[in-house]
């Protein structure tokens, strides 16, 4: 038997003794959280009409889309092309504008303070508004397209991959970097010879891994007009062509599994 | 010793690392096939620095609409963003409700193969299709509003925890649950005593880190009319109200930070 558990009150004591206050702080907290839910339940605005009508809708949304329009994956080979290519543009951006990001986000490489938080603001802004808020506001910039496509996507990863590569340098073995210095090494000789190579597996990881994410992301950036194959399932859901939206679906799908079986591929390569 | 070597040795005045692969021929081809690559899709998403310059003056004409923010419609403004925290937190409560079966369900070490697949299988299925797709589907199921985004992030929540309460589950101390199995338990209260108490506590910390994804990703599903303040939002851009947007866009980053500092200070308590 423990011995312990006769310490802590009784054979079957096996709780640690908690003070009277942490227990009623713990109460308030539970307290507050079933009182946030019930708040929040009530600002569902049911119509039970509709939701006794779903699943005569769900059926006849099945038999629309039901056979898929097989002759149509012809037409959706060129979007299917263009969202890839979207993510991949978008990813090399990202990783192309991150580096500095991350070098100004990192504790050990930052310059001062004021770098420090310009590359906090970065991170959290890029990562606080969604993907497709950021192709929302770059269609109106650069005009509806997959230009719009590729500059959203660049964006919205940066602050993922700066903020996860910040933390790889973060963890660098400064040794290295001393060594560089000690040879009488510039600045830029340190981060070309003393830092940069110890990040490399990292960023490269880093951005295998949001590439996989935004596949997944510029297959819906085209809802808003920023290119790729969700233009074209936007179009077909506003002509009620359901047997072509199962084929869309489909081929997001193919290309979500196949772009995710990739990227663990490569990443096993990198780490 | 080192002073020898250095003393014999031909000064070297430049140093290349060693390439990562080693066979030229294959180095050379990756990197020439990644250049095409890159040419290709360049092209093919009309990537040009034309474009690129015509978009800075509208950077310059959309910030000055955009500056200063327009919070004189607060009303819109709080109606919305409170639609889409009650959303967020209700599809977070029952996710995570429905989300432990899903895991028990995808644990490989709990259930018969033909279970662990069809749990997998819908797992995979979830994480795959983008939220705003699934939307759409309960959109046409059951009609515009809340309920149809409350009922997507609940879906999208249940694969999320059970993935991750599954990895849980599977990495368990198995001393723990053979002991309880010793004393001959059933399945049931193998689950309740063995397992539940090694998982339990991190599905809180999950849960906070759910309802983060679930508040941003509502923010975006009243693009397709799945309520909370996408559409508010959607509609100002569509209408060139820039600075009612960035409204939007600053109080939508403010309440990111708030829940990240809350959930941060919950989660060191917890520990």
């Amino acid at each position: 038997m423990n011995p312990t558990s006769h310490v802590l009150g009784g054979p079957f004591g096996a709780r640690k003794p908690v003070s009277r206050i942490k227990r009623l702080g713990g109460f308030t907290v539970k307290l507050l959280a079933v009182a946030i839910v019930v708040w929040s339940a009530t600002g569902l605005d049911i119509h039970w009409p509709f939701i006794l009508d779903a699943p005569r809708q769900v059926l006849d949304l099945g038999l629309r889309m039901l056979p898929p329009d097989i002759s149509f994956v012809d037409d959706i080979v060129p979007p299917m092309l263009e969202t890839i290519n979207i993510a991949t543009l978008g990813t090399v951006l990202a990783g192309a504008l991150s580096v500095p990001v991350a070098l100004m986000a990192a504790q050990n490489t930052t310059i001062n303070q004021a770098t420090l938080w310009a590359a906090r603001v970065i991170v959290v802004s890029s990562r606080s508004v969604n993907e497709l808020i950021w192709a929302i506001i770059f269609a109106e910039i650069f005009g509806p397209g997959p230009f719009a496509g590729v500059v959203a996507i660049a964006v919205s990863s940066v602050g993922f991959t700066s903020k996860l590569i910040a933390e790889g340098i973060e963890e660098i073995d400064s040794g290295q970097v001393e060594a560089v210095t000690a040879t009488g090494a510039g600045q830029g000789k340190v981060l070309a010879y003393g830092i940069v190579p110890q990040i490399m597996p990292t960023v490269a990881g880093v951005l295998t891994f949001r590439w996989d994410i935004n596949i997944r992301q510029s297959s819906v950036i085209g809802l808003v007009g920023a290119g790729g194959i969700g233009i074209t399932l936007n179009s077909a859901m506003n002509l009620f062509n359901w047997d072509q939206v199962s084929v869309i679906l489909l081929a997001i799908l193919l290309a979500v599994l196949a772009s995710d079986w990739v990227s663990n591929i490569l990443r096993r390569q990198f780490i | 010793m080192s002073h020898r070597a250095a003393e014999t040795e031909p000064l070297r005045i430049s140093w290349r690392p060693p390439p990562k692969i080693r066979n030229p021929l294959l180095r050379w081809s990756l990197l020439v096939g990644c250049g095409l690559y890159i040419i290709y899709a360049i092209g093919d998403v009309h990537l040009n620095p034309e474009r690129f310059i015509a978009g800075i003056p509208r950077v310059a004409e959309m910030l000055g609409v955009m500056l200063p923010p327009d919070f004189s419609r607060w009303d819109l403004l709080f109606s919305g963003l409170s639609e889409s925290i009650q959303m967020a937190v209700i599809s977070t409560a029952i996710g995570i409700v429905l989300g432990i079966p899903v895991a028990v369900g995808a644990a490989k070490n709990l259930v018969p193969a033909p279970i662990y697949y069809l749990f997998r299988g819908y797992i995979g299925l979830v994480r795959t299709l983008p939220e705003v797709l699934i939307a759409i589907f309960f959109v046409k199921a059951i009609g515009f509003g809340a309920f149809a985004g409350m009922l997507t992030l609940t879906v999208a929540s249940t694969a999320f925890v059970g993935k991750l309460l599954a990895e849980e589950i599977e990495a368990i101390d198995p001393g723990q649950v053979e002991a309880i199995r010793a004393t001959g338990a059933g399945w049931s209260k193998v689950l309740i005593y063995g397992i539940q108490p090694q998982v339990l506590p991190r599905s809180i910390g999950l849960s906070i880190y759910r309802w983060d994804i679930n508040f941003r990703e509502s923010v975006i599903l009243g693009i397709v009319g799945a309520g909370g303040i996408g559409a508010t939002l959607y509609n100002a851009f569509g209408r060139y109200e820039y600075d009612f947007g960035l409204a939007i866009l600053l109080a939508m980053i403010a309440i990111v930070l708030i829940a990240e500092w809350g959930s941060g200070k919950i989660r060191r308590s917890i520990k």
